[in-house]
């Protein structure tokens, strides 16, 4: 039997933390090279892969741009991303449900960061687990789409309240699915109210030049 | 469910940190998570009980202390502490306030040998 006093052995140190030294080199890596990167967040389903192929589109008749695209499983968004002309990469996460600094890390391998100005990272369709990782990501977006209800922001604020811009997406669909636009905006105000609120739709492109104009003075501040 | 993830980590961290100390056995875990940080508490805990399995954390206990969302209020020229992290706004002036200080801590205080 042991008479050894109990004893208390300091750590203070952050959970995260081998992720947030990986993302802190990622985001010097980033800066030197002038990548602008932006973290997509949203449920699954929310029109995060249309909104990227519509900006894209429009975004690569003025820089170059790429996009990392993080999913459980198959290809079929990098897929729909190429037709855009855009240089992509798949990562399939297999059972994880978030993406983290280091998977980041290992799918730029091979690119050159130099010759891309904008680097989108789609994460993992899921509004709790991406939003305690940092990427290494200058600025960070959330998508709310009308078909998921107004009260998502107040479900999930550690998602909405850490976003730098928030878009709705899918507008077109507002009226056949009775989305209160005004509560949507209040529920996001509430948990966050310094972002942007963007109303968008891939399908019809409204709202679109709003969300690239937010984006370029991001990309221009930092530059 | 990332607190798996999470669970590893924590029993990586502490497990390295006992060896340093020369602890054959952890006790207890001491804990700081944020309102903002999106771990659910008991999640964590069945999840950290998988993963200190075969470790000198195993039935080690996990004690959490939440940390509360603080916000700095411009208005009021100060921090201030949401009683509701749904609701960014001052509990003082009212105003809404989203400089986030506090609230999105993932820490791993101390450890606690019996």
């Amino acid at each position: 039997m042991s008479y050894e006093a109990k004893r208390l052995i300091e750590i203070r140190q952050g959970v995260l933390s081998k992720n947030d030294q990986l993302a802190a080199e990622l985001r010097s890596r980033f800066h030197a090279a002038g990548v602008f990167v932006v973290n997509l967040l949203s449920s699954p389903g929310a029109g995060k892969t249309s909104l990227l192929e519509a900006t894209m589109r429009t975004m690569l008749a003025e820089c170059r741009v790429a996009a990392l695209v993080g999913d459980l499983a198959t290809d079929n968004d990098a897929r729909r991303l190429a037709r855009s002309g855009g240089l992509v990469r798949q990562i399939q996460t297999g059972d994880m449900c978030h993406l983290e600094a280091d998977i980041v890390a290992r799918h730029l391998e091979g690119w050159d960061l130099n010759q891309i100005d904008l680097l989108f990272i789609e994460n993992v369709g899921n509004l709790v687990c991406p939003s305690g990782y940092d990427l290494g990501e200058a600025t960070r977006v959330v998508l709310l789409s009308t078909t998921e209800g107004e009260d998502k922001p107040l479900k999930y604020p550690s998602t909405f309240a850490t976003a730098d811009a928030v878009l709705l997406t899918k507008m077109d669909l507002a009226e056949a699915v009775g989305f209160d636009q005004a509560l949507a905006e209040a529920n996001v105000r509430a948990v966050n109210p310094l972002a942007p609120i963007i109303p968008t739709s891939a399908r019809r492109e409204g709202g679109l030049a709003a969300w690239m104009a937010w984006l370029r003075e991001r990309m221009a501040a930092r530059s | 469910m990332h607190e798996l993830s999470i669970a590893h980590n924590i029993v990586t961290i502490a497990s390295a940190a006992a060896a340093e100390a020369g602890a054959d056995t952890i006790s207890a875990v001491h804990l700081r998570i944020g309102a903002l940080a999106g771990v659910v508490a008991d999640a964590l805990r069945f999840s950290f009980a998988i993963a200190a399995e075969g470790t000198p954390l195993t039935n080690a206990e996990l004690i959490i202390e939440e940390v509360p969302v603080v916000v700095f209020c411009p208005g009021c020229n100060a921090e201030v502490t949401l009683p509701n992290p749904r609701l960014f706004r001052c509990p003082q002036c009212n105003q809404p306030c989203g400089q986030i200080v506090h609230g999105r801590e993932l820490e791993l205080v101390a450890l606690e040998t019996p």
